[in-house]
């Protein structure tokens, strides 16, 4: 059972909400309490830029269960030209395409499913450009 | 003015082609693409459905209508695909796109013509001043069951309209609807295809509907086929739509950049909105669009548009529904089809 803290994470997982420092500006996604650089407790929330490129990937030829029947698939840790960095599938590819550099644009996709009972878990996943 | 201050449009990268599923079931795909001249339809990618449809078209037209999303008042969203049996779409639009909470939305049902409603209700709200801003949705993830004929159409893609009074691009000036009970197609609750009536589908329930519609749309207007620059009618083919423009008086140049669905396939309550969507990307200020949408049941909803002079300052702010169609296209073969649409039976 994902959904409470599948609710939870929606502003971030939907609509990128990331919290910026406002002593000094460092971007934390997902946002955290404590910035990661100079302590500071102040943050305000802003929404990350849904473009950028992808720093490093891998291909998952073995995916978990919920995934196997998405294979081969690839997730990257992507840059977003507001400088912040996530992972995020890589969709809608041929994966020997795929290269580090490329540049790719997150769009709204089903990220799994709760079973065949359950909730439809949304959220960002990358498309190259 | 009130009309649509901002759209957007979305379509899958997938396509099969009607020869690879005629060949899965040993049919000649000649007939097909020469009878309901289908050449190719889109097929959503495992990750995606009416939601994430939604949601892509809705966001483009967010970036054409430059409005803060707070500021829409109502949200519908219509599709005959709803991820849920039991909880609106709209519900996790408004969230990935940043609407509400003091927002209304609902999930409307009609075959092929839940996004026409959607658009109609949103306009509606506008027009008699409940709400600032108004978006109204059509997208789908439509299913045909294997070796039918529907198989060759039924395909996803969406668009959105957000409906309001200032900086109109296309302002509305005329509606009617025409509705009647007309057992051409269905699908009971917990079947996972639907049923048609084959051949019944055509005159008593596609012709006569958009016929009647459109008819009483120009008396209601006093403007002739010949006032529009451009028309677009539902498509569950390629056929059809070019068949009901023609006895109506339209000709094939005014319905050239609206028919999308030989290459598109039939994205049922995104049909006719994908095609509108398509018009408006190429619009000029002054043009006059003529539009009725069908779905089964059966009824059909007739606008016209009258085309503003903002239309120019916008289109290039989101992707056009010309670059969704003809670019970044990934092919599949019936295998991977059935895989993606989920017609093969695994163990979960
Ligand atoms: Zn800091």
């Amino acid at each position: 059972m994902i959904s409470p803290k599948y609710h939870r994470e929606i502003p971030q997982r939907y609509r990128l909400e990331a919290g910026k420092c406002k002593q000094c500006g460092t971007i934390s996604f997902p946002p955290r309490l404590i910035c990661p650089k100079c302590k500071s407790k102040n943050f305000e929330t802003v929404q990350l830029s849904r473009e950028g490129k992808i720093l490093t990937f891998t291909i998952i030829r073995v995916g978990p269960d919920k995934f196997s029947k998405e294979t081969p698939y690839v997730v990257a840790i992507i840059e977003l030209n507001d400088g912040a960095r996530l992972t995020a599938q890589v969709t809608d590819c041929d994966v020997n395409k795929v290269e580090i550099g490329t540049k790719v644009k997150l769009v709204f996709r089903k990220i799994q499913d709760e079973g065949k009972w359950g909730l439809h878990c949304y959220g960002y996943k990358a498309i190259l450009i | 003015m009130i009309g649509i201050v901002g759209y957007g449009s979305y379509l899958p990268r997938y396509r099969i082609k009607s020869e690879t599923i005629a060949k899965q079931w040993g049919m000649d795909s000649g007939a097909i693409k020469r009878g309901l001249m289908l050449y190719e339809k889109t097929v959503p990618a495992q990750d995606e459905d009416t939601i994430t449809i939604s949601v892509e078209a809705a966001k483009n037209a967010l970036a054409r209508a430059q409005i803060d999303p707070q500021k829409i008042g109502a949200v519908y969203i219509g599709s005959e695909s709803h991820p849920y049996a039991v909880k609106p779409s709209a519900t996790v639009l408004i969230d990935a796109l940043g609407i509400g909470p003091h927002v209304h939305v609902a999930s409307y049902e009609f075959a092929c013509k839940a996004g026409t409603e959607a658009m109609y209700v949103a306009y509606s709200l506008v027009k008699a001043g409940e709400v600032e801003y108004a978006l109204g949705i059509g997208a789908d993830t439509s299913q045909g069951a294997p070796g039918d004929a529907l198989e060759y159409s039924a395909s996803a893609g969406g668009a959105a309209f957000i409906m309001g009074k200032e900086k109109v691009i296309a302002e509305i000036l005329f509606t009617h609807s025409f509705t009647s009970d007309t057992p051409d197609f269905w699908r009971r609750e917990h079947e996972y295809y639907p049923r048609h009536a084959g051949r019944f589908t055509g005159e008593p329930a596609y012709f006569k509907h958009i016929t009647n519609a459109a008819k009483s749309l120009l008396e209601k207007s006093r403007m002739i086929p010949k006032d529009f620059q451009h028309a677009v009618f539902h498509m569950p083919n390629g056929k059809f739509p070019q068949e009901v423009g023609k006895k109506l008086g339209f000709s094939k140049e005014q319905m050239e950049v609206g028919w999308i669905s030989p290459w598109m396939g039939n994205t049922y309550s995104g049909s006719s909105p994908t095609g509108l969507a398509a018009i408006l990307d190429v619009a000029k200020p002054g043009d006059k669009i003529f539009m009725v949408s069908f779905g089964s049941g059966a009824g059909s909803d007739g606008f016209i548009f009258s085309v503003t002079d903002e239309i120019k300052y916008v289109q290039n702010l989101a992707p056009k529904l010309r670059d969704y169609l003809d670019d970044n296209k990934i092919y599949l073969d019936y295998g991977q089809y059935a895989k993606f649409r989920k017609k093969i039976i695994v163990n979960e």
